[in-house]
This record gives C-alpha cells, structure tokens and sequence, in this order.
C-alpha cells in the first residue's frame, strides 16, 4: 500500500489487517504514555482545503502519537488563498520532502490526481463528494467493537446520499466485509446513476425509512445533510426532511422496538433537529463518540501501514 | 532474533536435508524446568514476578514458565504479552504487518521483577526493543531475561540472565523454534544452513497459528 485514495483499493484482508493494527493502537491510547516511536523521522502535513474538526485533529494526533512530525495546511491562510493552483502548492510541499500528503479538498478526485504528482504516500481524507475511505475503516472499526464481525450484518445507510463521500466509502467497505448494505434517500438525494453500481454491488435501495426501521436493522448510519453543497430544489423545508428521512424520537423507538441491538452511527458533524434528533443522537445505542475515539486508532494504522514498511516498496 | 526463520511455510523443514534437530520435545521440556527452578532462585521465591512473553512463541513459553512456577513454588504468577512491532528499529527495511496483541496483567509492571520471555536471542534488537516498549507501560523494579536459545552474534549489549541453551551458530545458518500450541508440527530447535536477516519480524500466518 502506497497512497489510501479509495475504499474500493482495500481487499477484504487490507481492511481486515488495518482494522487488527486499529484495535491494538486503540489499547495504546488507554496508556498514560501514549507516544510509539514508529514514525520517527517521517513528516506528514495535513492539507485541508475543506473545513474539518475530527477528521484533522485525528490525523494531527495520529501521526503525533507515532512520533511522526505533523504539520497542518489550511486552505485559508495558505497561498492557496492567494491564488495558487493545486498542483503548485502539492509541488512546492513535496519539494519540502515530506513523507505523507493527507489531503482534503473539495473536487472529486483531486487525491488521486495528487498522488500523481508527488513522490511522498496520499491518504484521502475527502474529495468534494467522492470518497473518504478511512471514515468508512472507523465506522467500521466502531460498528465491529459493539456488533461483531460485519458479514452479514444489515447496515442502513439513510439520508443525502448525493453529496456523501461517507456514504461512498462506507458502502464499499462495508460490502468488502460482506455486511448487507440498504440506502434510504429521499428520490432527490439519490444520486444519478446509483442503480447500476447497486445492481452490481448487491445494495438495497428504498425511499421509506419506516420500513427499514421496522425490519430491524443491525446498525444505522444517518448522513448529514450537507447544506453548504446544496443549491435549492432536493426538498421543499428542512422540517419536511425531518418528517420523511430524520431519526426522529418515534423512529428511534421503532427501531429498538424491532431490533434492541440495534446502533446508531453519524460520521459528524451532526445537524441535530434534522437529521437525527437529540433523544437519538444521545441515545446509549449511538456511537457517535466512539467513532469519534476509533478515529484516531484507524488514523495511525492507515499511517503506520503506509509509512512504516519498507522504503522501496512497490 | 531469529524471526525470519518463524516464516518457513511448514513442510519446508522437512524438505531441508540440512535441518539438524539440536533440542527436541524432551530437552525443550528439561530447558524451560531449569529456567523456572533459575528464576526462583535468582528471585528467592516467585513473589513479584510477571513473565512477558514476546510473540509470536515467548508467549507461549512465558505460560509454561508460569505453569512451572505454580508447580515448583505454588505461585500463580501472572503472564502477559508484550508485541514490539511498533518499536523495532528495521520497520523501514521489512513489509509492515499489524502488530500483536499487547496484554498486561492487571497487576500492571510498576516496581514488579519482569522477566521478558523470547525463543532466540540472535542480534538482541527485539529485546531492545522490548525494553522501549516495556519503558511506556511503567517502572519495572528490575527487568530479566530468558530465552530458549542463544545463538550469539549480538549487535547490542544485552545478555540472557537465563538460558535454555547456548548454541553456537554461524551467521549462515537459521535457527527454527517449533512448539506445540503454536506450531503445527513436531515440537523442536533445529539448526540448518541458509541466511538469516536478525532482527525480521515472524509471520505468523506463516509460520504458527497463535
């Protein structure tokens, strides 16, 4: 493994490998000590052209945790801001020799074409509305502490499925561990062309959340309705959202009615009152804080198994 | 350490014509006896003790070890696991793998006599290692050590307080630890010629199911 750009270039034994190093940097972060030597001498500079909290805290804490030198970018206040293209700010920070570019930004694909242009490994933290493929290892990794190995496993996936990268990353490797993957959107949110990839990929889809509920469902992913990426038109009024495709404290009952085991998952940050509502978001069946914790046990695997093997490797 | 030697695929020592068996089941038996009868002297009783086994087979020693101890002295002294993987100082030089589990007996190691458990001890990297790793987990009061085998050829200095056997070897040869618990075949030491990378990690899949 070299660069971490999509969930789709993970086989069932890189995810399973990443998700047994995640579980073992779990325990480390229980100690008073919680420094590794692994990453000694290697620098990463996290690039965030995209806002984020968890994703780049996480990473920041990761690589820190691995005595890795982290350096953090933003979009605002770098020469991006002056005008800079992409490839002369990825150039310039390559030209620095640094040993990982984890990059966010907000174009699908712009981590892939990143990791043409540089020497140093690319993790993809979030590419416009593509891809994040460790949130998808970290709700993984979340969802297996509390149920168990996937396969099998009914996940739901349920609201703005267009914008999601969550959701993306999540189905694929979800799928790669065999769990049975069922997507609720509103007809509007559901992005063009879904049919022949859930055809291919065996995904359910549906736009009635109740039924899904009510069949019990082992784990469910509500999406956040990603306001800063919409222009109008997908639904009439965020409450209408709320009545149809929201966790609302009635759907929260069905489901424990249907299933007590059931979870509840939000990659955050939460819109709370719209997608999910406080009775579900603080609910001992929510996970959302322990997706939070996983975040950066996954971070240091994916980092520890980019960077720490051998240096020419293929 | 002689990790490299764990990933022979099983089988391969059989189809070597040079594998000469150095300890067999009955003499690893007698080895582990003596050590357990070692430490209790050198510690004047077992109190205090936790035995860390190394993967991927000083766990599997350090449990005999402490079924030992029960047995000499009546003790139950409590076994743990430490991985090094994160701590090794070739990580650059070899494929990454995830590492193992680290397990800690509640008792934890501050101000306890930790005696690390391994197999080999070949270059003394891994123990070093182990050092480091022990170092974050708390304040030993004293830190032993007890192999299987030692087979010479230190890079660092660091010596065994207990030693099942001194085997002199030459750089060229592989020296391979089978156990039964681990290993899926005939419980042995054997010795046999090809080149040896000190310090490479084991693959357990390779090598013995845990």
């Amino acid at each position: 493994m070299r660069h971490l750009l999509s969930s789709a270039d993970l086989s069932r034994d890189d995810v399973r490998m990443l998700l047994a190093t995640a579980a073992e940097m779990h325990e480390v972060q229980r100690r008073d000590v919680k420094k590794l030597p692994t990453l000694r001498g290697r620098t990463i500079i996290n690039l965030f052209f995209e806002d984020s909290t968890r994703t780049r805290s996480s990473f920041e804490i990761a690589g820190k945790w691995m005595s890795a030198d982290t350096i953090n970018i933003t979009g605002k206040g770098s020469s991006a801001s002056k005008g800079e293209s992409l490839r002369d700010t990825v150039m310039t920070i390559d030209a620095m020799s640094v040993d990982c570019v984890v990059i966010r930004h907000m174009a699908s694909g712009a981590a892939h074409q990143v990791s043409q242009w540089v020497d140093a490994s690319v993790v993809n933290a979030g590419d416009g509305t593509h891809e994040h493929p460790t949130q998808a290892l970290l709700d993984a990794y979340t969802m297996e502490q509390r149920l168990g190995p996937l396969a099998g496993r009914r996940v739901a996936i349920v609201g703005d499925l267009t914008h999601s990268r969550v959701f993306r990353s999540n189905a694929i490797t979800l799928r790669t561990l065999g769990a049975d993957v069922t997507l609720v959107a509103p007809p509007t949110l559901m992005p063009s062309g879904i049919g022949a990839w859930a055809a291919a990929d065996g995904l359910h889809l549906t736009d009635d959340l109740d039924e899904v509920l009510a069949s019990g469902p082992d784990a469910v992913m509500m999406l956040r309705v990603q306001r800063e990426r919409m222009s109008g038109g997908f639904f009439p009024t965020p409450r209408e959202y709320t009545v149809g495709f929201g966790l609302t404290r009635d759907r929260l009952r069905a489901l424990t009615d249907a299933n007590g085991e059931a979870v509840i998952c939000h990659p955050g940050p939460m819109n709370r009152g719209l997608e999910i509502s406080a009775d579900a978001a603080d609910a001992a069946q929510s996970l959302v804080l322990d997706q939070v914790s996983a975040g950066v046990a996954v971070r240091m695997a994916v980092l520890y198994h980019l960077l720490a093997g051998e240096e020419d490797a293929a | 350490m002689t990790r490299a030697d764990d990933t022979l695929p099983p089988g391969a020592l059989e189809a070597s014509a040079t594998a000469r068996t150095v300890m067999s089941e009955p003499d690893i038996s007698r080895a582990l006896r003596r050590i357990a009868h070692e430490i209790v002297e050198r510690n004047k009783g077992a109190h205090d003790l936790v035995l860390l086994g190394i993967p991927t087979r000083g766990v599997e020693l350090a449990r005999r070890l402490s079924e030992l101890l029960l047995e000499i002295e009546g003790v139950e002294v409590p076994v743990g696991d430490l991985d090094i993987t994160m701590f090794r100082d070739d990580l650059r030089h070899q494929p990454t793998r995830a590492p193992m589990p680290t397990r800690i007996p509640s008792s934890g190691v501050d101000d306890r006599i930790v005696v690390l458990v391994d197999d080999v001890l070949y270059s003394g990297r891994t123990i070093r290692a182990a050092l480091d790793a022990l170092s974050d987990l708390g304040r030993p009061r004293a830190v032993r050590l007890a192999v299987l085998v030692d087979r010479g050829h230190r890079e660092l200095p660091i010596r065994a307080d207990h030693v099942g056997k001194n085997l002199p070897t030459a750089h060229t040869e592989r020296v391979m630890v089978r156990l039964s618990g681990v290993d899926d075949t005939p419980e042995s030491v054997t010795i046999a010629s090809g080149e040896t990378r000190a310090g490479s990690p084991s693959t357990p899949a390779a090598g013995g199911h845990r």
